[in-house]
């Protein structure tokens, strides 16, 4: 084991912590819970951080490359998100929902192999890396939309059914739901744009083609069309709550399928 | 030294006899004071809220008597026969009564469980007592340990978590569609008294915003008036709504107004902006249809309701757990009691050896003529370090017995064993 892989597994186990911590907070409002898993995850992710930078300082290169790393990244991306929505609104009710979800993204790549690959020349380059690294942060970003557009249909519907449920009376208004979902949107769209423009402008470079009906390139258009439609619908009318929900639900599904899905199963090429 | 409780609640009695014994605060100290001439008290503490009346005491000697004689002193203090009290009384003693004061305190044996307000009572009962030097030590570490479990109540339990009554209810789910309550907008549709009480509430919520409007433009007038809120025509209602974020409606209109194709309407030109439609009216004004209509909430007088007996039943449900808590504290409780009773032993058991250990040396010191003070000091302290060393032992396991359920035996057989029970009585 190599010390960056060393300090992975030290932020997969805080992470481990920090969700059983978040479960147990929302089933006992208990300060001290709270306050633990705040604490543990925010050492995981310090842990994560180091094991990004001594991989870095091992490889000479950004560990964007193997589906290893890639996965890695994403669930660091998560939590570095989720830390600053906690920070900012003051809850960390949402946790019980985004730490399992990064919990899943780090096992997921602590299951893969970790060797490292030789890489083709047309796999290097500045514009690549930056390409994949706002992908990542981008879809990072939807998975705080996923777990808000969630946990806003829960708080929902127990409104409408007039059945409030103990789960309710933890979860956080349906207003700073909504506000969260709406701004990782608006976070996450820029980036998966700009992914979207620098994977074709590589593409161009690499194979001659901006776009070639591969698999990843179509579902990673059709969940941008989504979330295009979801703000512009936001923006022009306002629009929002269950339905949009709904829609956001699906677009992180996508996301997951282009990302995960195409890589396990091998439909598309590598990377 | 025997700790009990003597009182009747809401559960024992009704109102014509509680309010009997009930005494407002002012008048606490001459009731402490009544209670002060039983000589069969060793320490007494009063309290009463409008749902119950109680004596927590100690007993000076048997607690038969104390009881009995603390009763008496009640029934003089109130003029009352005895026959009045027969059957409501209860009377706890050892860890019942341990129990029954940390249940009072954490608002599990109250008429809502979970209400705040008892802790404030008992603590404001137990500062005059203390006051007037009613209390000794076991009174106040009890107290003391009440205020404990009380706080563990609140802080690990939901017990007071759901909101009980049909205006805080009403708070409750607006808090849950719009988070803070602050800058929000509420638009009174009726000026009838349930929506003077819900708006009270709501503005306690930091709801700074209020539209009034009423068939009688004057009684709207009024209440905006007395909210500081604006008035506005009834007619033109569903354009207030544009703006509104809470609805309350409790006009006496015979029919429907609020059709579901109207709040279609108007959410799309609020730009789906959600709304909290209460409905309170009998009939109801709002269609319930509106409930269907995306980022709508609509909440009639029987919802509301249901959510009230829900939540009380999720009290019900966190007072068991609070049960358990209570049940471990009573546990510590006894343990320091029993640690208490251990107390006078080893008082007198070092007592007596000390008088042993001092009469010996002099008799030594006498027989032994010229010594320099160095011998003398030599001699005393090792007289004083062998008792020790013998008594170590035994008032160490003494100590650690005393939290047992045996631990009075160990004090009994102590006791005859070094002939203690003569040398006191």
């Amino acid at each position: 084991m190599t010390i960056d892989e060393l300090f992975f597994y030290l932020a997969l186990a805080a992470y481990l912590v920090g969700a059983l911590h978040y479960l147990l907070y929302i089933l006992k409002p208990n300060q001290h819970i709270g306050a633990v898993a705040t604490v543990v995850t925010l050492a995981g992710f310090a842990a994560h951080s180091l094991s990004h930078v001594l991989r870095i300082y091992a490889l000479q290169r950004p560990p964007l490359s193997s589906p290893y790393e890639s996965l890695s990244f994403f669930a660091w991306a998560i939590v570095l998100i989720y830390l600053v929505i906690e920070l900012r609104y003051r809850n960390r009710i949402m946790g019980a929902f985004v730490l399992p979800l990064a919990l899943l993204a780090g096992s997921g790549a602590a299951a893969l192999p970790r060797r490292i690959a030789e890489l083709v020349p047309t796999l290097q380059g500045v514009g690549l890396w930056s390409h994949v690294a706002m992908a990542l942060f981008g879809n990072a970003a939807f998975a705080l939309t996923f777990c808000a557009a969630l946990m806003y249909l829960i708080q929902e519907r127990q409104l409408k059914a007039r059945h409030l449920g103990r789960l309710s009376f933890r979860l956080p208004s349906l207003e700073l739901l909504d506000d969260v979902g709406f701004k990782s949107i608006l976070f996450g769209f820029p980036l998966l744009t700009l992914a979207l423009i620098s994977g074709s402008l590589w593409a161009e470079h690499a194979r001659g083609s901006f776009f070639t009906w591969r698999p990843r390139e179509v579902w990673s258009v059709v969940s941008w069309v989504i979330y295009a439609g979801l703000l512009y619908a936001r923006v022009s009318a306002g629009w929002r709550g269950k339905k949009a929900a709904l829609l956001a639900i699906l677009g992180f599904c996508l996301v997951l399928f282009t990302f995960i899905g195409v890589k396990v199963f091998k439909v598309g090429p590598p990377l | 030294m025997e700790l009990f409780v003597l009182g009747l609640s809401h559960k024992t009695a009704p109102i014509d006899v509680r309010e009997r014994l009930a005494v407002p605060e002012r008048e606490l100290p001459a009731a402490l004071e009544a209670l002060g001439e039983v000589s069969e008290l060793a320490e007494r503490m009063f309290f009463t809220t409008c749902n119950r009346a109680e004596v927590y005491g100690v007993a000076e000697g048997p607690l038969a008597k104390a009881v009995e004689a603390t009763r008496g002193s009640l029934e003089r203090y109130r003029n009352l026969d005895s026959a009045a009290l027969a059957g409501a009384l209860y009377t706890y003693d050892g860890a019942d009564a341990a129990r029954h004061v940390f249940r009072v305190a954490s608002s599990l044996d109250s008429m809502v469980i979970g209400e705040p307000q008892i802790l404030g009572q008992v603590k404001a009962a137990y500062t005059a007592a203390r006051s007037q030097q009613a209390t000794g030590i076991i009174l106040n570490n009890l107290l003391e340990q009440a205020f404990h479990v009380a706080k563990r109540v609140r802080t690990e339990t939901g017990i007071a978590a759901a909101a009980v009554s049909i205006s805080s209810v009403a708070v409750e789910l607006a808090r849950k569609i719009f988070g803070d309550l602050e800058g929000r907008t509420v638009l009174i549709l009726g000026a009838g008294e349930m929506a003077e009480l819900a708006l009270r509430h709501l503005v306690d919520d930091g709801v700074r915003s209020i539209l009034v409007a009423n068939r009688s433009h004057d009684r709207a007038v009024a209440l905006a008036e007395q909210f500081q809120g604006r008035a506005v025509t009834f007619d033109t209602f569903h354009h207030e709504m544009l703006d509104a974020d809470i609805v309350i409606s409790s006009t006496s209109a015979p029919h429907l107004i609020l059709k579901k194709e109207d709040m279609q309407a108007i959410i799309l030109e609020r730009r789906h902006r959600p709304i909290f439609l209460i409905d309170i009216a009998n009939p109801r004004d709002i269609d319930p249809g509106c409930n269907e209509v995306d980022n709508v909430y609509l909440y009639n007088i029987d919802d509301l309701q249901s959510v009230v007996s829900a939540n009380l039943k999720e009290r019900q449900r966190e007072a068991e757990r609070a049960e358990v808590i209570i049940e471990r504290e009573v546990g510590v409780f006894q343990a320091w009691l029993r640690g208490l009773d251990v107390v006078p032993t080893i008082v007198s058991l070092r007592d007596r050896v000390e008088e042993i250990r001092a009469a010996e040396l002099e008799k030594a010191m006498a027989r032994m003529g010229d010594l320099t003070p160095e011998q003398r000091a030599t001699i005393a302290s090792m007289t004083t370090a062998m008792m020790n060393k013998i008594l170590h032992q035994p008032m160490s396991e003494l100590r650690r017995r005393a939290v047992h359920q045996d631990g009075h035996v160990y004090s009994a057989v102590l006791r005859r064993l070094f002939g203690l029970e003569e040398k006191e009585r």
